[in-house]
């Protein structure tokens, strides 16, 4: 039945080739469409996890507090462990320490006396771990302008702007002059072994990048990280998981811990009251779990704005706490805003395309009225008219839909991997906390290779389904009459 | 008898009471305290932090206002490390980057070491008067020791601190505690000295506090001084940059 339904689709170009036509354009379009959503949006929250939030991250509660003054004296200590603790817990991330910077770039003359100076904000990033995937993520190998990449402790990659800024070149030698961990004025010589661009608008205008090593010899911070970034092993930002993971983090590991430090203390202290020694040991385990839960409830740690004198300094504030991308600046509206988006421009689109496709359907169907007075005629039940008439339209549907996919997501793999490059634009709207990619890619996720059938194959369906009920309306004494004209 | 009288007549005159002092003269005497032709200074720098505290040794060397060259001893990081000032100038030297890098801008804000002091403070020695204009404003007993509530607005421009509030202690004649404000009238620094001892014919304190009020939870800073020499000849040569290499 299917073959003999399928030579007469073939045969008649006017039932089968347009309706084809009209399916393909139509669910390429819809698969591009979406892939191109997903893809640009991806992109956006990458650069933006690359560069200043990782998918989740880890920083003590005192460094939250104060991230934009990049506070490295309340830096993370004793990385490993923590980096440890977290791949266990979460393993379908992976972490790496990370130190952010600021400071001046200065380059010397011959003289070694100053002949240009910069600020420069500085990543010391993992390079040299065995499992360090910082290249693949930061995509050197694709942005690297010139030289190559970081082999040894001192070597670093300037961002060509900055680079250019200081009439620098790979080889040269630049001394950076910052603040130690301690606060201590210090400076440090680094060796430009290359040059990048991220294409990322001005986010890498002052950049520069070290391996982690040199950030810690710099700065004095051994075994110490402003951060540790989490990203999802498939590079995909999760929102669901990344909120999920955060809220556990911060509940198990982060507050227990909180908790035992203040435990810590209000023990430290009450012990000087008088008559400390007389109390047994059940209460003075008791006593002061309630002093820090009622310091707590009353916000009293850290409060000097509302307790003055009364406000008690909080032992934890070097507790590791967890914060997911969606937490930084406007990210979170954004992040919702654009989940609604692209479900509203989807769904928009999926209507459209449905109503385009249903009205072909029903097209297709009426004009066809004539054929279908004839085979009812010729002694053909309405009922396998009108299964015939379904059967067609599926099977133009699924083949529709079947070539239209595959255009679809090849002209999307195309744009997955050469973009589209909207510089200019971008220019001007990229920023430190938001990094905004120059050249937008489209994204082939899984979703695309069966999007298309809902209304490539649904849509013909019931769009023939509907035009197809007429036949049921049609009354034998009306088809010989037309017969007869 | 007689020569009781011409001595207690010989010494109001030469010292006259301190209760009846005023402003510009306490505050010349502070100077003349505080400063000399050129001190030579072995110290060492308490540096509080919020998780560990460091001491920094240090040796100066200073002739006036405008030469200052002082060697950093220990801890293992900083020994090697040197400043030199030269007038309104400051130059680093730091032995790993091998580099001579003058101290300028915003940089002159930055602290010194990671202590409670920044470049700017160390920069800005001239005497008092020379800066300020002071006003007593009253009288306190502070430790049980009679003190002089002194106010010194500043009279040149481009002050880190347009104005001062100092206890200056009559029998010292020194500014015990101090407040350090900004144009605005916000508190930004606080100093305190302690252990006067007489060195040299001078009361001169063996021990300063300083305490950044604009670093939330800072514990401050202290800069003791082991050892003090005034007035001993320093050679030209100590303030060349050329010295900042050896």
């Amino acid at each position: 039945m299917i073959q003999f339904l399928a030579k007469g689709l073939i045969r008649d170009r006017s039932r089968s080739l347009f309706p084809l036509l009209a399916i393909i354009i139509t669910v390429t379009l819809v698969i591009f469409g979406i892939g191109f959503m997903e893809g640009a949006m991806n992109n956006f929250l990458h650069s933006t996890a690359v560069i200043s939030t990782g998918h989740v991250k880890v920083v003590t509660k005192a460094y939250k507090k104060e991230s934009n003054q990049l506070p490295n004296d309340l830096a993370l200590f004793d990385t490993k462990n923590i980096i440890q603790t977290l791949g266990d817990m979460y393993p379908n991330y992976f972490w790496t320490p990370r130190i952010t910077f600021g400071g001046l770039l200065d380059t010397p003359d011959q003289m070694g006396e100053t002949k240009e100076q910069a600020p420069v904000f500085a990543f010391g990033l993992d390079f040299f771990s065995e499992k360090s995937r910082q290249v693949e993520i930061w995509e050197l190998d694709k942005y690297l302008i010139s030289g190559r990449l970081p082999k040894n402790r001192d070597d670093a990659l300037l961002s060509t702007k900055l680079a250019k800024q200081l009439s620098v070149n790979v080889g040269s030698s630049v001394t950076l002059i910052g603040s130690t961990m301690d606060n201590a004025f210090t400076t440090y010589n680094f060796n430009i072994v290359g040059t990048f661009d991220l294409n990322k608008g001005q986010a890498d205008r002052q950049m520069m990048l070290v391996d982690i090593s040199g950030a810690r010899q710099a700065l004095d911070m051994v075994d110490a990280a402003s951060e540790i970034f989490g990203y999802h092993n498939s590079l995909y930002y999760h929102d669901d998981e990344a909120v999920k993971i955060r809220k556990h983090f911060n509940l198990t590991y982060s507050d227990s811990i909180a908790q035992i430090l203040r435990n810590e203390e209000s023990k430290n202290i009450l012990s000087y009251m008088t008559g400390w020694n007389k109390i047994n040991t059940i209460e003075k385990n008791k006593l002061p779990q309630q002093r820090s839960i009622a310091l707590s409830d009353n916000q009293m740690y850290d409060n000097t704005e509302e307790w003055e004198e009364l406000s008690v300094e909080d032992p934890s504030v070097f507790t590791p706490t967890m914060i997911a991308l969606r937490d930084a600046s406007q990210l979170a509206s954004m992040v919702d805003f654009s989940n609604v988006a692209m479900g509203v421009m989807a769904g928009i689109f999926l209507v459209i395309v449905m109503v385009v496709l249903w009205n072909m359907g029903l097209m297709n169907g009426l004009r066809r009225y004539g054929e279908i007075g004839l085979r009812l005629a010729i002694g053909e039940s309405k009922g396998q008219v009108y299964r015939s008439m379904i059967s067609e339209a599926a099977l133009i549907g699924f083949v529709g839909t079947l070539i239209g996919t595959i255009f679809g997501v090849s002209l999307t793999y195309y744009v997955q991997e050469f973009g589209i490059d909207y510089s200019e634009a971008v220019n001007q709207i990229s920023s430190s906390n938001m990094v905004v990619p120059n050249v937008f890619y489209a994204k082939v996720t899984p979703e695309l290779y069966y999007i298309g059938f809902i209304p490539g194959v649904l849509a013909t369906v019931l769009g023939t389904m509907l035009a197809g009920l007429a036949i049921y309306k049609r009354e034998m004494s009306q088809l010989f009459k037309e017969l007869e004209t | 008898m007689k020569n009781i009288l011409i001595l207690f007549f010989l010494s109001s005159f030469l010292f006259p009471q301190t209760n009846q002092m005023n402003a510009d003269n306490i505050i010349k005497a502070i100077d003349k305290n505080l400063n000399a032709e050129s001190r030579t200074i072995t110290s060492k720098m308490v540096v509080r932090g919020r998780r560990s505290s460091r001491t920094i040794k240090s040796k100066s060397w200073v002739v006036g206002t405008d030469l200052a060259f002082t060697e950093y001893l220990s801890p293992p990081r900083e020994a090697g490390t040197k400043m030199l000032k030269l007038g309104e100038k400051l130059y680093t030297y730091s032995p790993q980057t091998d580099r001579v890098i003058q101290i300028s801008g915003h940089m002159l804000r930055q602290s010194v070491m990671g202590s409670d002091m920044s470049y700017n403070d160390m920069m800005e020695d001239r005497p008092i008067e020379e800066l300020y204009k002071a006003t007593i404003e009253g009288s306190a007993k502070v430790d049980g020791r009679d003190h002089w509530i002194i106010v010194l607005d500043a009279k040149v421009k481009g002050l880190s601190y347009p104005k001062r509030r100092s206890w200056v202690d009559k029998e010292y004649l020194l500014p015990i505690k101090e407040e350090l404000y900004a144009k605005s009238g916000k508190l930004l620094k606080t100093a305190s000295l302690e252990g006067i001892k007489k060195i040299q014919g001078r009361w001169f304190p063996s021990k300063f506090v300083y305490k950044d009020e604009l670093k939330r939870n800072s514990k401050g800073t202290e800069w003791i001084i082991d050892n003090i020499e005034f007035n001993k000849k320093i050679p030209d040569s100590r303030f060349s940059k050329a010295l900042l290499r050896k």
